[in-house]
């Protein structure tokens, strides 16, 4: 009789959620040791960062606001990943989508009616686009798509930075910003104060890929591609094809979070309108399991922490950057996690 | 324009090239070192950023430059020693830990640099390593001040190079670490340990990214900002493909990418194109990537990068 090792056919639905609340909870309690070291009470300062985003009904829709942009981008990365297409460019794609939507937000030559529609399909197609390079990149000349897409974010920025700084800025303001959208193209407030379309459209968005992810051909396929491209082209699936089209979808998700901080928070083009939602993104995915519905609790989650960590700097001085150590601690938490749970143990008889 | 070019492409402009190559040199030293064992560490940017905050604290507040340097390659070490507990000892996703590991060393860089310093008007400063000219070679023409009259980190990188380069094709450390990296299951057969040799790389691929990392504020710069590594990690990981993986053609790649920065900061300097100084910024990434885009189809990477070593499984 011997204690084997051995790997699960599949996860249970009770260790998928436990899973990221666990690395959640070990990221919390690591952190707890930098709280301190800024001479602050632990509880106090946890508790200001989770309870500071349900002081009143501003506060959570404040979260909502900020869960909206990591929700896409949490998508960007969860069809991405899925297809194995190692897209760590949201933040270059969310940039691409809030140019176009801030650029067709801004002209006042288009119809009034038709532009908070128009913004979102050119923030997507925007989003897309600059993720189709790197696919292309890699599908035609195997330029690696981690390389190519984090090099992309820069060439993104700088180039932002040249509009803003250049042609396209505002000229009534002292700062690089682009013009203000017309009025019209601000994204309508559904409920509340804040809580604009582009949330529900993150939402929306989270259960649509969910359908296509686990109910149609094109997710089938790029989960094959995913889990064995050689598997997957010897099935005759066009491995190439797949990639791009995941990477094209993961873009549009992109841009569309760029479309919501145009249309819905800032109403104009900022160089700072990415403040790392980006790289957030690959966090919420991974906790998340790159499963798509599994990324809107852990959008919100993310949005608490960011939020939280603000009004926790302000108040108690504890450095806000303390989110971003969150994030990275939860991350690293997660994957070594997840692989105890992948496997089992099992007592082995021999006859 | 011809009065412009032979201002741009001066003695200066080799001499700078040679210093912005520094960091680039041993950065995608250490992430070759890395790779040549088998595992991809995206750690890098994040690394280089603590090896820079943390070179910079320990300097400004000991006066010891020295100390600072030490200090950050130790923080790259134990940052390597982290990355090879995930994606060595564990075997999880190389891209979600290393990922994962810059976004915490980032976060640690920012929270304690916060903490220490907080947000004062003007960045504290520390006097940096000074040019040390090597006596009779400095004199040399051209050459002299090009590259025998730097700081004596640069000369660390040029000796980091060539060393480099004998451990790895003249050592059996060197033969068992390349052998690990393209074939893990003949080196464990061989009694080579898998794990301890990947290990190792980590360790020293981290403390060459932390020394790179403290280069930028206590001998290029004298100021810790948020922004000072900037992407230099990243482009490591491309120099290492436009490399292939080899010492001398990495160097080189560096050498290659740093003249395309000093001719931008010269460009920015004289305006003579004038071009929007975030375009000449973002003219060496975007000639990073074709130059990808030229090499990677014939690029070959060590055969077990990215996979995992696991003694049980088959």
């Amino acid at each position: 009789m011997r204690v084997r090792l051995e790997r699960r056919e599949t996860t249970p639905v009770s260790i998928q959620i436990l899973l990221p609340l666990g690395a959640v909870v070990v990221a919390l309690v690591l952190c707890a040791a930098l709280v301190s070291l800024a001479g602050v009470n632990v509880l106090d300062a946890y508790s200001i960062l989770f309870l500071s985003n349900f002081t009143s009904i501003y506060d959570v829709e404040d979260m909502l606001v900020k869960a909206s942009p990591l929700l896409f981008t949490g998508l960007a990365v969860v069809v991405a990943f899925r297809a194995k297409f190692w897209n760590i460019g949201a933040e270059g794609q969310l940039m691409a989508g809030a140019v176009a939507a801030g650029f067709i937000g801004e002209r006042t030559s288009l119809p009034a009616f038709g532009l908070v529609p128009l913004m979102v399909l050119g923030a997507a197609v925007c989003g897309a686009l600059w993720a189709l390079l790197p696919a292309l990149l890699k599908v035609r000349l195997k330029v690696d798509d981690v390389v190519s897409t984090l090099l992309l974010n820069f060439i993104m920025l700088y180039g932002v930075t040249a509009l803003l700084e250049g042609p396209w800025r505002d000229p009534r303001s002292g700062y690089p910003n682009s013009p203000s959208i017309r009025p019209e193209a601000e994204f309508p407030i559904l409920a509340g104060h804040q809580v604009h379309l582009g949330i529900v459209l993150a939402l929306i968005a989270a259960i649509l890929m969910w359908w296509v992810l686990s109910r149609t051909t094109l997710g089938f396929r790029i989960r094959a591609v995913g889990h064995n491209p050689a598997a997957a082209e010897y099935a005759g699936i066009p491995v190439g094809r797949v990639i791009i089209i995941a990477a094209l979808i993961s873009g549009a998700m992109a841009g569309l979070a760029g479309a919501g901080e145009v249309g819905g928070v800032r109403y104009q083009v900022t160089e700072d309108l990415s403040s790392g939602y980006g790289y957030a993104g690959i966090v919420i995915a991974t906790l998340a399991e790159l499963n798509p519905l599994g990324a809107i609790p852990a959008a919100l989650f993310f949005a608490i922490i960011f939020n939280g960590a603000g009004t926790m700097s302000r108040s108690l001085g504890v450095p806000i950057y303390l989110a971003d150590v969150i994030q990275g601690v939860a991350l690293m938490t997660m994957v070594a996690m997840r692989l105890f749970v992948g496997y089992r143990l099992r007592v082995v008889r021999h006859a | 324009m011809p009065d412009a070019l032979v201002t741009i492409f001066e003695v200066g402009f080799f001499a700078a090239m040679v210093r912005i190559s520094t960091p680039l040199i041993l950065a995608t030293l250490g992430e070759l070192i890395n790779e040549r064992s088998g595992v991809l560490n995206l750690g890098i940017e994040g690394i280089m950023l603590l090896g820079s905050m943390v070179g910079f604290t320990v300097a400004f507040y000991t006066g010891s430059l020295w100390l600072g340097v030490v200090v950050a390659i130790l923080v790259g070490a134990v940052a390597g020693l982290v990355m090879s507990f995930l994606a060595v000892v564990l075997g999880v996703s190389q891209h979600v830990s290393g990922i994962g590991m810059t976004l915490l060393a980032t976060g640690l860089a920012f929270y304690f640099y916060r903490l220490i310093f907080g947000q004062p008007g003007v960045p504290p400063n520390i006097v940096p390593f000074e040019a040390l000219p090597i006596p009779l070679l400095a004199d040399i023409p051209f050459i002299g001040p090009v590259f025998f009259d730097q700081n004596v980190i640069t000369y660390i990188a040029y000796l980091v190079v060539p060393l480099t380069a004998f451990v790895l094709y003249r050592t059996s450390w060197g033969l068992n670490l390349r052998t690990v990296g393209e074939n893990p299951r003949a080196a464990d057969a061989a009694g080579i340990s898998v794990w301890g040799m990947r290990t190792q790389a980590l360790v020293i691929g981290g403390g060459l990214m932390g020394l790179a990392g403290a280069y930028l504020t206590i001998a290029q710069f004298n100021a810790f900002t948020f922004g000072v590594v900037s992407g230099r990690g990243w482009v490591a990981i491309a120099l290492v493909v436009f490399g292939q993986w080899n010492p001398w053609r990495c160097a080189a790649g560096a050498l290659l990418f740093a003249a395309l920065e000093a001719l931008q900061l010269r460009l920015q300097a004289t305006n003579i194109l004038h071009v929007p100084y975030p375009v000449l910024l973002m003219m060496p990434f975007v000639l990073t990537i074709v130059a990808m885009a030229l090499v990677s189809r014939n690029a070959r990477a060590p055969a077990s990068l990215l996979i995992p070593f696991r003694k049980e499984e088959r």
